[in-house]
């Protein structure tokens, strides 16, 4: 080869190595934790009179966790299309409510006891999803966001699929779109139903 | 005695405004661990863990809600009597190798961390050889023979003579 052709396919491969670079999402921080159990907890429901829910409920079902939040933005853009998929009942899907006061920038918590947090993030939770549609099961209230930390939470909305075993299976960093639920989310689900 | 009066008011004014300043300046709370050892861990550590939210800052200067849990955490953690390796562990098993600031070494990680000394390893190669080749072309650079100058100045005679007839 000519050797004045070598410094252009130099070139050519560093432009291509920058292009897929730039194209990479840097926030899709792979997760530790699929394929290994969710991690256990008991926290308490929106609706105030049920017992307390945890994971080990759900043993023997496939099911979907939603990390959520009424302060969080792109739950809403998201939230559409988890009302639609929930009235086709394919899948149990559990919320997660992930920092409900504390998380809310407005709000400071500092002089709250947490009796007073956990009441008003269960307000908020409840008032919110009567008014954008609730496509719950069940929601539970994360209210210092300590159970969001074992599930590696960093930036709501997050969506795991869990299978009977207990074990996550999938995890969604950010909202749900219909090209994923369509072609990632359903299948995995359908598949796991299967097994 | 009236400048005196005035100095003195505008004086405690001036003492007035900076006095409540300088109280909500100082608004962050005390270190809940006074233990000194426990405090340079925490800062080493804090140091040391990539923040998820604002990813080119690590836990210690990070400013995001998820910062100030880590950070609660890890003062849980060591007041707990955690070792470092445990707290490492800790945050690895729930965010990833991506939380810590020097990813082990491990196979996805070799590229990150052999790239620099193989790209060195490839250029010392080329300037290598280069500096071989160059070195061969300087050898083979001789006088030229009896024959060789005379069959130059006849090359030349013979250009002096056509661009002497282009300028006629």
């Amino acid at each position: 080869m000519n050797k004045f052709l070598w410094p252009l396919v130099g070139f050519i491969a560093l432009v291509v190595l920058l292009a897929v670079g730039l194209n990479l999402n840097p926030r899709e921080v792979p997760s530790p934790l699929v394929g290994k159990p969710a991690p256990l907890f008991k926290l308490a429901r929106t609706d105030a009179d049920q017992p307390a829910f945890g994971p080990a409920d759900m043993q023997g079902k496939v099911w979907m966790l939603n990390v959520w939040s009424s302060w969080c933005v792109s739950c809403r853009q998201e939230h559409p299309l988890l009302v639609a998929m929930s009235k086709r009942q394919l899948v149990p899907l559990i919320g997660l409510n992930y920092k409900e006061v504390r998380g809310d920038s407005d709000i400071d918590v500092s002089k709250m006891s947490i009796d007073v947090e956990s009441a008003q993030a269960r307000l908020r939770a409840q008032a919110w999803l009567s008014k954008h549609g609730n496509p719950y099961d069940l929601t539970v209230l994360d209210v210092d966001g300590r159970v969001g930390m074992d599930y590696g939470v960093y930036g709501v909305p997050e969506t795991y699929v869990i299978d009977k075993q207990g074990v996550i299976r999938f995890k969604q960093t950010g909202p749900i779109t219909p090209d994923i639920l369509e072609k990632k989310l359903l299948p995995l689900i359908a598949e796991l139903n299967k097994a | 005695m009236k400048t005196l009066r005035t100095l003195l008011s505008a004086a405690t004014l001036a003492l007035t405004l900076l006095l409540p300043t300088s109280n909500l300046l100082a608004k962050e709370a005390p270190p809940e661990v006074q233990d000194p050892v426990a405090e340079k861990r925490i800062q080493a550590l804090s140091e040391e863990l990539r923040c998820l939210v604002c990813q080119n800052q690590n836990i210690a200067d990070s400013n995001a809600d998820l910062a100030q849990d880590l950070r609660r955490e890890l003062r849980g953690m060591i007041q707990a009597g955690k070792s470092d390796k445990e707290i490492i562990d800790f945050m690895v098993a729930r965010y990833g190798d991506f939380v810590l600031y020097r990813p082990p070494v491990k196979g996805l990680t070799l590229m990150l961390w052999g790239g620099p000394a193989f790209l060195l390893l490839l250029g010392l190669i080329a300037l290598f050889t280069y500096l071989r080749k160059r070195n061969q072309v300087v050898a083979e650079q001789r006088p030229l023979s009896e024959e060789e100058n005379r069959r130059l100045s006849a090359m030349l005679a013979d250009q002096a003579d056509e661009a002497q007839k282009n300028n006629k």
